[in-house]
Parts: structure tokens; C-alpha cells; sequence
């Protein structure tokens, strides 16, 4: 591996230019006597959007938790918006989680609140703001992740799979974070939706200057909108960079997930499509 | 957050200029600022609405959210409203999208159903009305299916699950043992003490005994118990089953061919009625022992004489009044459990909502079995 941004096994390489937002290094976290997290090193630079994939069972929800600081590391260190997270007192603490949005796997929203008020229970905790704008504000977040305003008074039950993660995402947009994680954002979606929900993610991270942190398994996604991925395989990133560097990563696991039987189609298609578009365009007489 | 941790927090410069007002925004317009984000996005529009024409300059906005974005365009929408003609000023490309992106829209406030008072009140009475004898019919219906289920079972016994029977046992009935016994020793005493101390006034102490033995095994070592798995286990009972309804759980068994019924609901019935008359046999010894026990210490009858007084004042009968009662607690609680479970719908607010609903209308229906028993056994003479 040549690229300088991409590494084996090792740390990332400082880029000096780019601000640097999440910054994990030889992080440790097991359970019991299981260890999953075995100096785990990763950098999620201001304004990208990382795609982080890896095995199921490898521990990409686990290393999502422990950013978070849902689950205890054993090792290691956690710096978030150049902050040690573990040096925190409570009330640092408790800033830095309004400077993020959390889209859980299965939306986690409220379910005895509606859509709305789901929307609105991190302003009205965080801030004074008057019922009226907190409405606008709420329709306005529900809008722009392209829910209609008859959804707002629905509670989650009475929502279907796709309009929970547009909910929660909103939810997680709340505050205007800078930085928002997003768990397995596309599963159990269909392809349409999947495809609306990645060009949504692209669009609101354009708007909002948003840097997004991402697990998932969706190929697409990490073709479509992913400016960098990292792969998470025997508790360590094995590799980061642009996709095109993961491709051409000759590691056995990045093979088997980019050229098995579903990456390799996806990937030859894709391919393919470049390729026709390099084409001239046929002239006319 | 408060505004004074703020660094650049968001501000309003009004300057005069020659066609008409210029407005420079500066700082943070931001969430963070909260209400001084919101009184400085209605200050545009007070320091705008005497003047025809408007620049709002944004060159000094360090920051911009969805938030700040939709104050500028809502008081761009309120000024143009009022022909003020508004123009936006050195917007820097990043905020240019978001600007766009929040445009201002009206939001229609969800239309409130009118209502009379007199007419809601008189609804909800006729409701609830409704709503309890429906209670009761669907109550009798899940009796029937229990039943039918139970009669298949009878005729099919390779078809009952023994292990989750024990298991349902173990929970009910053997787990719940130390605190039965603790609340009964407990109770025993104080009807003893209560006993001896209200009828020494009469000089008629020894009756204690009597006391204690009638009220104890016909009424308070049944009732106290049901009370107790009602809180305990019938809670425990719907909490299972409604967290199973919301996973669909009950669902994937009534796809699979399987009745709920009989895979969930009878090992756990069946496991009430067989553990509470075992556990009011216990609740029953351990109230005769703890009102031996004061009896003794604080009323002077030893062990030997409490036995004899307790055998003149109780027959077998006694102590099966309360006995038989036992299982027919065990199926109110069993049924009332099961179907509040059963009832639950997709929030957690839902779940617990049905357990406190499933604890209070067993405990309730518990005492209304008690006096029907209490009426039914008078009328007997048993």
C-alpha cells in the first residue's frame, strides 16, 4: 500500500490540512474475557462522511457504543472535537453530546412521544426556545429528511421501517450537530428507499456541513456517498482511505467482501458504468 | 448552555444607509444561543418594519444552523409581507444551500377536533361503559378458549409441555416462598397481638387462639397470598407476554400453526393453580406459627396450650374453606395476566400500562372472589 492516507495494521497518517474530529488510538474493549477492541486505531476528519464496515459479530456497533461512551473501554484513548473524552467532568460531558446526533440501528425513538415531540425533547431539554418555533423547527427537521407533516402527530408505532429512520434521523438532527453517527442507516430498506435515504444523508451533509459517521453493510451506500471507509476486521482497523485504495487492498477479508459473489457484481457494475461514461458521445452528422 | 458561555453570540447592527436600512447580522446564529437566537431573529423584523427597503447583510455570521437559517427567512417572509423589500447581502456559498434549503413555509397547525364538554363527558361515560362489559366478554371468551385448550390437552397429553410446567412452578410457586412466608409470619403476629390485647379487656384472651386460627385459614392466608402472586407473579406474567406481543413473538407462533394459548398461556395458568394452594398451605402454617409466637411471648399461652385451643376452635373444614378457594384465585390471576399481556400495543408506554392495569384488576377481582366465596360458603353452612 502506497497511498499515504491508507495504512495496514498501523495508525492513520497525520493530514495535517484536515481537522481532525474523532480520534481513536490503541483503544481496548472486551466483555468478560472476551476481548473485541485490540488497540484499535481510527481518525474521522471534519466534514466527511466515513463508511465503516465489517464483518457481523466484529464489533462495529460495539466501537460505535464506545465513542459514544455506552459501552466502558479497557484501554486506549477517545478524543472527540480534540477533548479526552475520559477526562471530562459531567457537565463537559454533557456539552459535547449536544455537539452530536446518535441514528440508532432500530431508531430508538421515544415510543410514548410522537414523531414531533421526539423531534422537539432535545431542544426543550437543551434549550429555551418558544413552543411556536420549536414546532417550525420540528416540521422544518421533518421536512427536510422528506417526511410530511401528517406524520408529525404519529406515534413511532404507527410508522412504517422507513419512515422510523427518516424520524430518527430528524430526531438526531434535532440540535444541529457537527458530527452524527448512524447505524446501519439503509438496513431494511428497500433499494429505492435505500438510494433516497443515502442521497438525503449526501444532502444534508452538504447543507448542514455535517460530519457523519457511518456503519453499515450497504454497498451502495459506500459507493454512492462515502468520501472514505474504514474496514474493521480482528478488533483493529485493517484499513482506511478512499474506497478505490480498499478495492485494490489485496487483504483477504477486504477481497472476500468487495469481490465475493455480492460485492464483485456490485463493483463490476459499477465499473461498468464508469466505463460507459468515458465513452465519447456518438456524434451526429 | 447558557448565553454568557457563548463567544460570538448572535447580534443585530442597524445601520441607516441612503436607499433605506442595512442590518448586519454577526455572531453565532445558532441553536446554542437558544433564546437569544430567537429574540435577535425577532429584532430584524422590529428594527426593519419602519423602512421600504431592507439589506441584511450575513458577512459577519461566523456560525449558521437550520435553526438560525429559518429565523433570517421567516423574518424575510414577515418583512416582505409588510412590502418591505429585502435583500440578502454578502451570503458566503455554504450558507447559500442552507438558506435555500430552509425557505420559508407555512406550517399548518394540526386542526383540533372542536369538542363540547357536555358532549365529550357524556362520550366518555358511555364508553367506558361499553369498554367494561367488553372487558368482561372478551374475560369469558379468553375463559372459554383457555378451557378448550385445556380439555385438548387432556385428551392430547403429549401435547403439554411439562418442562415449561416446572419451570412456571419453580417461578411462581418455589421462588416465592421466602416472601410469603415472611409476610404471614408477620401478619400472624400482628393478629395475635391485636388479639390478646383487645380481648384481655374482656378477660377473654385465650380466644386469641380462635381468633387466629379461623381468621388466618379462612380468609388471610389465601387472600394475602393471591394478593402477593398477583403483585408478583401475574405482573411478571403480562410484562412476558406483552414484551412478546410488541417483538411479535405471538405472532411468529400463530404463523407457526402454534395457539399461544396453549404454548404460552397454559404451562403459566396451569402453574398458578397448582403453586397457590401449595403456597396457602405455607402461608397458612406460617401465620398459625408467627400467632404462636405472640401468643406465647406476649400473651403467655405456651406452644402446647395454643395447639389445644387451636384444635377445639378449627375442623378440617376450616382450613379446606380456604384451600379450595386458592385455585379459582390462581385463574383469575392466571386469566387476567394473560390477557392484559396479550392486549399490549407496539409502545412501552402501552406495556406498562397493562401491567398495572392486569395488578389491579386481579387484585380487585381476588377480594370481589373472596366475598362471593364468603356469601356462597354462609349459605352453605360449611
Amino acid at each position: 500500500m502506497t497511498n499515504s492516507s491508507t495504512t495496514l495494521n498501523g495508525a492513520p497518517q497525520p493530514r495535517p490540512n484536515r481537522d481532525i474530529i474523532i480520534s481513536v488510538r490503541d483503544l481496548v474493549v472486551g466483555f468478560g474475557d472476551k476481548t473485541i477492541m485490540k488497540g484499535l486505531n481510527l481518525d474521522v476528519y471534519r466534514g466527511e462522511v466515513l463508511g465503516f464496515v465489517g464483518g457481523s459479530g466484529q464489533g462495529k456497533s460495539v466501537l460505535t457504543r464506545a465513542i459514544l461512551g455506552l459501552v466502558p473501554t479497557r484501554g486506549g484513548s477517545i478524543r472527540i472535537f480534540g477533548q479526552d473524552r475520559d477526562a471530562l467532568g459531567p457537565i463537559e460531558r454533557r456539552a459535547l453530546e449536544q455537539r452530536w446526533g446518535v441514528l440508532f440501528q432500530n431508531g430508538a425513538l421515544f415510543s410514548g412521544l410522537t414523531v414531533k415531540q421526539n423531534i422537539q425533547m432535545p431542544m426543550r431539554e437543551t434549550r429555551e426556545l418558544s413552543q411556536h418555533l420549536m414546532d417550525e423547527l420540528a416540521m422544518l427537521k421533518l421536512e427536510l429528511v422528506g417526511l410530511g407533516s401528517d406524520a408529525a402527530d404519529k406515534f413511532p408505532s404507527e410508522l412504517s421501517g422507513g419512515m422510523v429512520k427518516r424520524a430518527a434521523l430528524a430526531r438526531a438532527l434535532a440540535l444541529d450537530p457537527e458530527l452524527v453517527f448512524l447505524d446501519e442507516p439503509t438496513s431494511g430498506l428497500d433499494p429505492i428507499s435505500a438510494a433516497e435515504f443515502d442521497e438525503l444523508i449526501g444532502t444534508l451533509q452538504q447543507t448542514l456541513g455535517l460530519t457523519v459517521f457511518m456503519v453499515t453493510h450497504d454497498l451502495d451506500s459506500l459507493y454512492s456517498i462515502c468520501d472514505r471507509v474504514a474496514a474493521l476486521a480482528e478488533g483493529r482497523v485493517i484499513a482506511s482511505g478512499p474506497l478505490e485504495t480498499l478495492l485494490a487492498s489485496d487483504h483477504p477479508w477486504l477481497r472476500a467482501y468487495f469481490h465475493g459473489v455480492r460485492g464483485g457484481r456490485l463493483s463490476a457494475a459499477r465499473v461498468e458504468q464508469k466505463d460507459e461514461e468515458w465513452k465519447p458521445a456518438p456524434t451526429t452528422p | 448552555m447558557t448565553v454568557a458561555a457563548l463567544q460570538r453570540p448572535p447580534k443585530v447592527t442597524r445601520q441607516a444607509s441612503a436607499e433605506g436600512v442595512r442590518l448586519s447580522l454577526s455572531g453565532d446564529w445558532t441553536l446554542v444561543a437558544s433564546q437569544h437566537l430567537e429574540n435577535e431573529g425577532r429584532r430584524i423584523i422590529d428594527e426593519a418594519r419602519r423602512d421600504r427597503m431592507v439589506a441584511i447583510d450575513l458577512s459577519a455570521v461566523s456560525q449558521l444552523d437550520t435553526a438560525g437559517a429559518w429565523l433570517i427567512n421567516r423574518a424575510r417572509h414577515d418583512l416582505a409581507r409588510r412590502d418591505i423589500a429585502v435583500a440578502l447581502e454578502h451570503v458566503r456559498p455554504e450558507y447559500s444551500t442552507l438558506l435555500e434549503e430552509t425557505h420559508y413555509r407555512a406550517f399548518e397547525p394540526p386542526s383540533r377536533p372542536r369538542f363540547n364538554l357536555v358532549v365529550a363527558l357524556l362520550s366518555d361515560l358511555g364508553e367506558s361503559a361499553v369498554d367494561a362489559l367488553r372487558e368482561f366478554y372478551r374475560g369469558v371468551s379468553f375463559l372459554g378458549e383457555f378451557m378448550a385448550s385445556m380439555i385438548y390437552v387432556a385428551t392430547h397429553p403429549q401435547r403439554f409441555r411439562f418442562t415449561s410446567l416446572v419451570a412456571q412452578i419453580e417461578l411462581i410457586g418455589f421462588r416465592s416462598v421466602p416472601i410469603i412466608v415472611l409476610i404471614n409470619v408477620l401478619v400472624g403476629g400482628i393478629v395475635a397481638q391485636q388479639g390478646i390485647f383487645q380481648l384481655l379487656k374482656f378477660g377473654a384472651s385465650s380466644y386469641t387462639v380462635s381468633l387466629i386460627g379461623i381468621l388466618v385459614l379462612r380468609e388471610l392466608g389465601v387472600l394475602l397470598t393471591s394478593i402477593m402472586i398477583a403483585g408478583r407473579s401475574g405482573s411478571a406474567i403480562t410484562a412476558e407476554l406483552g414484551s412478546m406481543k410488541m417483538r411479535e413473538e405471538i405472532d411468529a407462533l400463530l404463523v407457526m400453526g402454534l395457539s399461544p394459548i396453549e404454548v404460552l398461556i397454559a404451562p403459566r395458568v396451569l402453574g398458578l393453580i397448582i403453586s397457590l394452594p401449595i403456597l396457602t398451605f405455607i402461608a397458612d402454617m406460617a401465620a398459625l406459627f408467627g400467632g404462636m409466637v405472640v401468643s406465647w411471648w406476649y400473651g403467655g399461652i405456651s406452644p402446647v396450650a395454643f395447639a389445644s385451643l387451636l384444635k377445639d376452635a378449627i375442623a378440617l373444614h376450616t382450613f379446606m374453606v380456604g384451600i379450595i378457594k386458592a385455585p379459582f384465585m390462581a385463574l383469575v390471576i392466571g386469566l387476567i395476566a394473560s390477557m392484559d399481556g396479550l392486549a399490549t400495543q407496539g409502545s412501552a408506554e402501552s406495556l406498562g400500562r397493562q401491567v398495572t392495569s392486569s395488578v389491579v384488576k386481579s387484585i380487585f377481582m381476588v377480594i370481589v372472589m373472596d366475598g362471593l366465596f364468603a356469601v356462597f360458603f354462609a349459605s352453605i353452612d360449611y
